[in-house]
């Protein structure tokens, strides 16, 4: 029969490989351009070829985003955390497979990727462990002088686009994803654009971690082509710039996306040098993306 | 602190008094039976209560205050300011140019790394009670002196603008040695120079809203008053002088827009804080990209007030009463949409009619008068520009027997039906006296429609159920929800909007957090 040969020796088997997709809405298309670009590991090795989203890919995203907001931004605080505690869980599954990734990426040895993969994965943990934290210690009761019942709480302020960090394609993915979904907001997420492939297998962890689709959509690409338009779209209320830095060819773009986001008085978390993804990140990136919102009630009988 | 020096509550204001409560009593389902109060149905007369402007001494001119000076700006040039209401030149008033804001910045740089980031806190809060108590015992001159240079009523600025200032001042003098429990760490550091713009609706009260956090948190301030009402701000440079405060610790250049302009483009700020129109704050935020510098933009809105069949409706009259046309409408936060529940809406509008009827329009300076003068020219333009739209795109303007004074900027309070939402006087902002009523079936409906604008301020809510109201306010995408209220300020409690109304909060310990790194 066909699968033996005539001479009856099995032959090797021909590994499947993964197409790495785009994760918007909670499905995994193509780029509706039909791009994709090669991935080159830190020395130089073809990986694969990741998808390359285009303009349309960014706006159907932050369309997905828009209509999953009030559905996760009205889960309870306790039903978040546990959702992004089943994030954590489902990544310690495939710690195998983000270790390998994150190794040929940037060419850290195994211990070192197996480190930051845990990290990656206990960052979750701690976002899991804010979302019904973080109101009592931003918001609280005004002691107003006047007989009324005054209250201020932080809310989500909406739909986030994300530059995820060029050069910590999985710790630093983590490191502002979480914080930007942990409060209710959703996302549109680009990728690393040198080494997208932990986002992609991230985006599978999210896709079985009981996160709504449109929550988080990772998109992978240019940074260059795809930001500006998320920086000037009406619908996103906020921009985290971590991946602006470095980005070749694109000149200041950090000052141009937040040049373009002002026209829709977005908000704006500017990227840090400096910043260090192993550090305990506290509020940091909670903060940004949250909105004050206080309720006056007069007091009476 | 004793119960005179806080400002008065508004259920302690006398009838229609300020916290905005506009020419009626608080909220007490009394509104229209006063209707009634003679037997013709007609609202009874009253003779003339002028406030005496005595108690302000206009100076001729006006310079700018740098470093702990009165000093001639550089640049030579002065504008007149005007009282809006005769349209009488009240004094001139320097344009700070390029040298002039260059001077104040260096000033409150060198005051800021040679005193004031230094002084111990607890010493820095001292100088903002100072602050606080002097603007207390100055009230009544710079109540008389806001009046004669914005338009608005003695009464608003007397019981609420002036000792509202005061209170932010003795608010914040509190924080300046407890700042390690804003929630910024246990070591927060000042931002440095700050770059202040404010707007003239609230000129002396925006002032503070800015001033104060800034100075208890360790930061140094230089701050631009609006074009048309720089004098309270001038005002308040005798009242730093009176407190001891030190020499460039504020700094108040005035002028026109390009004095503005100079100002938060200055590369010598370290943040910039702006109240003022969407537009403006938009370029603003153009400006500063790339730069580093912190912004916190305070800018428009176009609230809603839900009134559901349920609601006390009286009550709610007084409240969009209020709400809309409290300080004639000059209000970023103003309730300037009223979604009113179709089931209610035609009586809850013959009421709301019957209210409007009440209002005193008139010389500001009378502490009878609901509704004074709008602030300029410019502004009345606009206002009657966008009221054109919406008789344009057909939708029914009503104003009460309304007799305007012949001289000065006046507009009668203006209700429009008819309103759908893609009308401009519904989606615009008017920042003058007219409301724009809609209607809806279900709370759903409400919530969408409120929420269906760049902008994100405001709210209001009017209903007896507490299940609905608290679901109601949880969906309304603003930063300030009131519920069976309107309008409603103070020190401690944070102020600020979503979306396009800008970004970051002023007052209560969020406000803080501008000022802080």
């Amino acid at each position: 029969m066909s699968e033996h040969r005539h001479d009856g020796a099995a032959a090797p088997r021909v590994a499947v490989r993964k197409t790495h997709k785009l994760y918007i809405g909670g499905a995994f298309p193509r780029s509706e351009s039909g791009r994709s670009y090669p991935v080159a590991s830190a020395d130089g090795e073809h990986l694969a070829n990741a998808g390359m989203a285009s303009r349309k890919d960014a706006r159907d995203a932050v369309a997905a985003a828009r209509k999953a907001f009030p559905g996760w931004a009205g889960r309870t605080a306790y039903n978040r955390g546990q959702v992004l505690y089943r994030a954590a869980e489902m990544m310690e599954g495939r710690r195998a497979q983000f270790a390998a990734e994150l190794s040929a990426a940037t060419g850290a040895g195994r211990p070192e990727a197996e480190r930051e993969v845990s990290a990656a994965i206990d960052r979750w943990v701690y976002y899991a462990g804010w979302t019904d934290k973080a109101a009592q210690v931003l918001g609280g009761t005004n002691p107003v002088s006047g007989p009324y019942d005054n209250r201020s709480a932080p809310e989500p302020t909406g739909v986030v686009a994300v530059l995820a960090p060029q050069d910590a394609p999985l710790l630093g993915l983590v490191s502002v994803l979480a914080p930007v979904v942990a409060m209710g907001n959703t996302a549109v997420l680009v990728a690393s654009e040198r080494a997208p492939l932990p986002a992609v297998a991230l985006a599978e962890v999210l896709a079985t971690s009981d996160l709504p689709g449109g929550v988080a959509n990772i998109l992978t690409g240019r940074t260059a082509e795809l930001a500006p338009p998320l920086a000037a779209h009406a619908d996103v209320n906020a921009l985290d710039l971590a991946g602006a830095l470095d980005v070749a060819g694109a000149g200041d773009l950090a000052a141009d996306l937040e040049e373009a986001a002002a026209e829709t008085l977005k908000r704006v978390l500017r990227p840090d040098p400096a910043v260090e993804w192993e550090a305990d990140p506290g509020l940091g990136r909670i903060r940004p993306f949250l909105e004050t919102k206080t309720v006056w009630h007069p007091v009476g009988t | 602190m004793s119960s005179e020096d806080r400002p008065r509550a508004p259920e302690e204001q006398a009838a229609g008094a300020g916290g905005g409560e506009v020419g009626g009593e608080a909220a007490d389902g009394h509104g229209t039976s006063r209707k009634g109060s003679r037997l013709d149905g007609q609202p009874l007369e009253y003779a003339p209560a002028p406030e005496s402007r005595s108690v302000v001494r206009l100076r001729e001119a006006y310079d700018p205050f740098i470093d702990g000076e009165f000093a001639p700006a550089k640049s030579g040039e002065h504008l007149t300011t005007a009282n809006p209401a005769d349209e009488e030149p009240l004094a001139q008033v320097a344009v700070c140019g390029e040298a002039d804001v260059d001077r104040a910045v260096a000033a409150a740089r060198r005051a800021y790394d040679t005193v004031w980031r230094d002084l111990p806190g607890a010493e820095r809060g001292k100088y903002l009670f100072r602050i606080a108590r002097v603007l207390q015992e100055r009230a009544r001159e710079t109540a008389v002196l806001e009046t004669l240079d914005n338009g608005k009523p003695i009464k608003e600025t007397r019981d609420f603008d002036v000792p509202m200032a005061a209170a932010h001042f003795f608010y914040h003098a509190g924080w300046a040695d407890k700042l390690a429990y804003a929630g910024m760490g246990s070591d927060p550091r000042p931002v440095g120079v700050c770059a202040q713009v404010v707007p003239w609706n609230f000129p002396l009260l925006m002032l503070a809203w800015k001033i104060a956090p800034a100075l208890a948190a360790g930061n140094t301030a230089v701050l631009k008053p609006a074009e048309t009402t720089p004098l309270s701000a001038l005002l308040f440079a005798e009242v730093c002088q009176e407190a001891g405060l030190p020499p460039g610790v504020v700094n108040i250049v005035p002028g026109d827009g390009e004095t503005g302009r100079l100002l938060v483009s200055h590369p010598g700020a370290d943040k910039v804080a702006f109240t003022g129109s969407t537009e403006v704050g938009r370029g603003i935020a153009r400006t500063l990209a790339g730069t580093g510098k912190r912004l916190t933009l305070e800018l428009g809105g176009k609230g809603a007030n839900i009134v559901y069949d349920d609601a006390a409706l009286d009550q709610a009259v007084e409240g969009v009463v209020n709400g809309v046309f409290f300080n004639q409408g000059h209000v970023c936060c103003a309730g300037s949409r009223l979604l009113v529940q179709e089931s209610v809406a035609e009586e809850f509008l013959e009421r709301l009619r019957a209210r409007m009827a009440l209002l005193r329009l008139g010389d500001p300076l009378d502490k009878n008068t609901d509704i004074g003068a709008v602030n300029s020219a410019a502004q009345l333009e606009r206002i009657r520009a966008l009221a054109e739209t919406g008789r344009a795109e057909g939708a029914e303007a009503w104003s009460p027997p309304c007799p305007l004074p012949e001289r000065g900027h006046w507009f009668p309070p203006t209700v429009f039906t008819g309103v759908t939402q893609a009308h401009r006087v519904a989606r615009e902002e008017i920042f003058g006296p007219v409301l724009s009523v809609l209607t809806f079936r279900t709370p759903e409906e409400a919530v969408a429609k409120a929420n269906n604008t760049p902008y994100g301020l405001s709210a209001g809510v009017w209903t007896e159920k507490g299940s609905r109201m608290l679901w109601t306010a949880e969906r309304l995408r603003a930063g300030v929800v009131w519920s069976n209220t309107f309008n409603r300020f103070d020190p401690a409690s944070p102020f600020g909007g979503y979306k396009e109304s800008g970004y970051g909060r002023e007052g209560g310990r969020h406000g803080l957090e501008a000022y802080l790194v």
